[in-house]
């Protein structure tokens, strides 16, 4: 956002009143702190409203391409670091498929995509893009494909160089595929074909990032607006230093040129596997790859999970009553917290005892066990609550409940709610296999 | 409409910080590895100096137990004999060997200290490679384990492991009195991992002799909280904070724990693949927030790692 004298510079200066403001930088100023809307203003010129419109735009333009629920949602993001804030749009991945090996083997790839997907720690995560390229394939073949592609419920890259085969495929597209790509060769065409078509543009092939701001600025001009940067990525260097300068000039500099999501088109090499989680980390929007083996992509997917988890929002599994191996009546019941990393922590020791259990996961809203306990968010009462809501004691006849040693203090209170036995287990996760084997048996 | 890449400078600079000792520094080891160095963000060669690579370490366990089922297909010769695994190590090019004595732990074979002092030897004799050794985890063993350990290196630079909050000084005290140094662990804070530092250094140890752990979590398990707090390291480091210009190093052996590579789930991918790719994507995510050594435990993940790193670094 600009500041308040940079606002006012551009405010008519009257003082009229009129937006219930006494003076115009007292309007100004309610402006640069988002508090007012710039139509309270009934005098501001054209142009200033413009300029200021445009200032005020996020430092990277959101990007949609796809249709309905499954679209891909890509930029619009405002840090360098998440631990400054988060990242908000994971970067989307998707699978080349070349219309060089026939219409069958590429029909056939759709199928593969769409069984990519998979539910890990409670969400479902998925490859979410499909792109069709065309290479020696007719516009014929080309435009065939993209239809094909289209009807999935999966956002579609479309790619190729020449205009007019674009145009076509694009035609036969009704869910707004995004183009690939528009090089300094062909950007004028390429662009008509972007804005007849109401598609997102991808802008790339330029010598350097300079160039290729420009080039983004001459699309913008011819009435492009979603427009989505691919910069050299020919070596993990180029991608880390690329990627970060541009996402720097976006967020530090409000360089506009520069102020879009970006794209990595990768190969199938362990270099371009290095490249695509490099990517995930650092501000590849959307990385598309021409094989994605599911030992690979499976860690991929948790690796841009990871990334793009909201530090402030820990991850938390479902509440409720979990096994560990195949317990019985005889076996013992414990709980813990729904963070995710407790949870997982405290199931892996667990197993590491080689013992079966119950694993109570009680709702903290995703708080460890100390913070939920310091907090008020796991107490005696709603470790007593899940017990009755999973029907524990049905489950496990040993009417005996394991505690973390780090809410001893719950003992008195659980065993008169709950009528258990209280056995307070070890206070670190690590100490559960020795804990468990002192357990009766 | 002129563009330009504005560089970022930063104040601070990590230490350089040297693991082994070859006969120049009265020690026996083939090489020294030097760590750290850096002015800036890992591998942001463009706008600053970063004269060392990331280090590969390779882990070398002295139990099976904790070697699980997938890798018994590589290591399950190996696992019966550490000091044949510590030269195969060697083999598969890492640059230091990481010797956990996990067996010493009274819980557990409660392998007497001459048995771990001798495998020391064994090991040193064997290899010529820095090592690093690292205790049980028991502080009353590891007291007695690591002063055995310092005495059976003298000379060669160790690196004793781990120092913690609440159990450093005989660890610490073992490394001063033979020139070793010792490996700082905090857990996943960035807090906790400037006052273990503090600690050591108010001990009386000095910073070039410190390498400081901030516990990796694994790809799946938490990796996001370890990828932010090295970060954090990192660019605290880099504004000036002189006890947190310390290099770092990361254990992404840790992978080899995770459900998610110790299960067979066709869906998923092979196991062992998709275990290398688990170890390696954990360990890129290491680098490239900011570690300078980082352990691995799968040969094919310790060449894969060395290729990502010299490709990051502008060399492939």
């Amino acid at each position: 956002m600009p500041t308040a004298m940079e606002i006012y510079k551009l405010l008519p200066k009257k003082n009229c009143g009129e937006c219930k403001f006494p003076t115009c930088l007292a309007f100004a100023m309610q402006l640069a702190n988002l508090k007012v809307a710039l139509e309270a203003c009934p005098y501001v010129s054209p142009e200033a409203k413009a300029t200021l419109e445009e200032s005020g735009a996020p430092p990277i333009r959101l990007v949609t391409f796809g249709a309905g629920e499954s679209a891909a949602k890509t930029g619009d993001e405002t840090q360098l670091f998440r631990h400054d804030k988060t990242f908000y749009h994971p970067t989307v991945l998707g699978l080349v498929l070349d219309c060089a090996q026939g219409l069958e083997k590429v029909k056939a790839g759709l199928d593969d995509v769409k069984g990519l997907a998979f539910e890990r720690v409670g969400q479902q995560v998925r490859v979410d893009s499909v792109a069709v390229r065309q290479s020696g394939a007719t516009a014929d073949v080309f435009a065939e494909a993209a239809e094909a592609a289209c009807s999935q419920a999966l956002p579609v890259v479309l790619m190729s160089e020449d205009a007019k085969a674009m145009a076509g495929a694009a035609a036969k597209c009704k869910t707004r595929p995004l183009l690939y790509k528009a090089t300094p060769a062909n950007i004028d065409v390429m662009v008509e074909v972007a804005k007849s078509s109401g598609c997102p543009l991808v802008i790339g092939g330029a010598p350097n990032l300079d160039e290729l701001g420009q080039l983004a600025e001459k699309a913008k001009k011819a009435g492009v607006q979603d427009i989505v940067l691919e910069p050299s990525v020919a070596s993990a260097a180029e991608l880390l230093q690329n990627m970060t300068t541009i996402r720097r000039a976006a967020i530090r500099k409000k360089h506009r040129p520069l102020g879009y999501p970006t794209i990595a088109v990768l190969g199938s090499s362990e270099s371009d596997r290095l490249r695509a989680a490099l990517g995930v980390m650092k501000y590849s929007s959307i990385v598309l790859m021409d094989d994605l083996p599911r030992e690979f992509v499976y860690p991929l997917m948790a690796l841009r999970q990871n990334i793009f988890t909201d530090p402030q929002v820990p991850i938390q599994v479902k509440p409720g009553l979990y096994t560990v191996g195949e317990p019985t009546e005889k076996s013992p019941v414990m709980f813990t917290t729904n963070f995710s990393l407790t949870y997982f922590t405290v199931r892996a020791d667990i197993e590491k005892s080689k013992m079966p259990a119950w694993l109570l996961v009680v709702d903290t809203e995703g708080q460890s066990v100390m913070t939920a306990f310091a907090a008020g968010k796991l107490t005696p009462e709603s470790v007593a609550k899940a017990l009755e809501t999973e029907k524990v004691k049905e489950k496990s006849k040993r009417n005996e409940i394991v505690i973390p040693g780090m809410v001893s203090r719950m003992s008195g209170k659980l065993n008169e709610l709950t009528e258990m036995k209280v056995t307070v287990g070890s206070r670190e996760s690590s100490g559960i296999p020795k804990m468990m084997r002192t357990l009766s048996q | 409409m002129g563009f330009d890449g504005a560089k970022e400078t930063f104040p601070g600079r990590i230490k350089e910080v040297a693991i082994g000792a070859m006969s120049e520094q009265g020690g026996t080891r083939g090489k020294r590895v030097v760590v750290g160095g850096s002015n800036g963000l890992p591998f942001h060669k463009w706008e600053s100096e970063m004269p060392h690579m990331p280090a590969v370490a390779m882990d070398v366990v002295d139990t099976e137990r904790m070697v699980p089922d997938v890798l018994l297909g590589t290591l399950g010769a190996l696992a019966k004999e550490p000091v044949e695994w510590a030269r195969k190590c060697q083999e598969w090019g890492a640059d230091m060997l990481v010797l956990k004595l996990a067996s010493a732990n009274p819980e557990e074979e409660n392998r007497p200290v001459e048995a771990c002092e001798a495998l020391v030897k064994e090991v040193l004799k064997s290899v010529q490679l820095p090592l690093l050794v690292y205790g049980c985890g028991s502080e009353e063993k590891d007291a007695k384990l690591m002063e055995a350990v310092s005495n059976a290196g003298k000379g060669e630079r160790l690196f004793l492991g781990l120092a913690e909050e609440k159990a450093y000084k005989s660890i610490t005290a073992a490394a001063m009195a033979n020139g070793h140094g010792v490996v700082a662990f905090s857990n996943l804070d960035i807090n906790l991992a400037k006052q273990i530092n503090i600690l050591l250094l108010d001990f009386g140890m000095k910073p070039e002799n410190i390498l400081m752990d901030p516990l990796m979590a694994p790809l799946g398990m938490g990796l996001e909280y370890s990828y932010s707090v090295i970060e954090r390291l990192r660019t605290g480091a880099l504004v000036g904070d002189p006890v947190l210009q310390v290099p770092i190093i990361c254990d992404c052996s840790c992978a080899w724990t995770v459900p998610e590579v110790l299960e067979e789930a066709p869906q998923k991918g092979p196991q062992l693949p998709r275990g290398v790719h688990w170890e390696s994507i954990t360990a890129e995510a290491a680098i490239v927030a900011g570690a300078d050594v980082v352990i691995l435990r799968h040969p094919e993940t310790v060449a894969r790692v060395k290729a990502a790193a010299a490709e990051l670094a502008g060399g492939a």
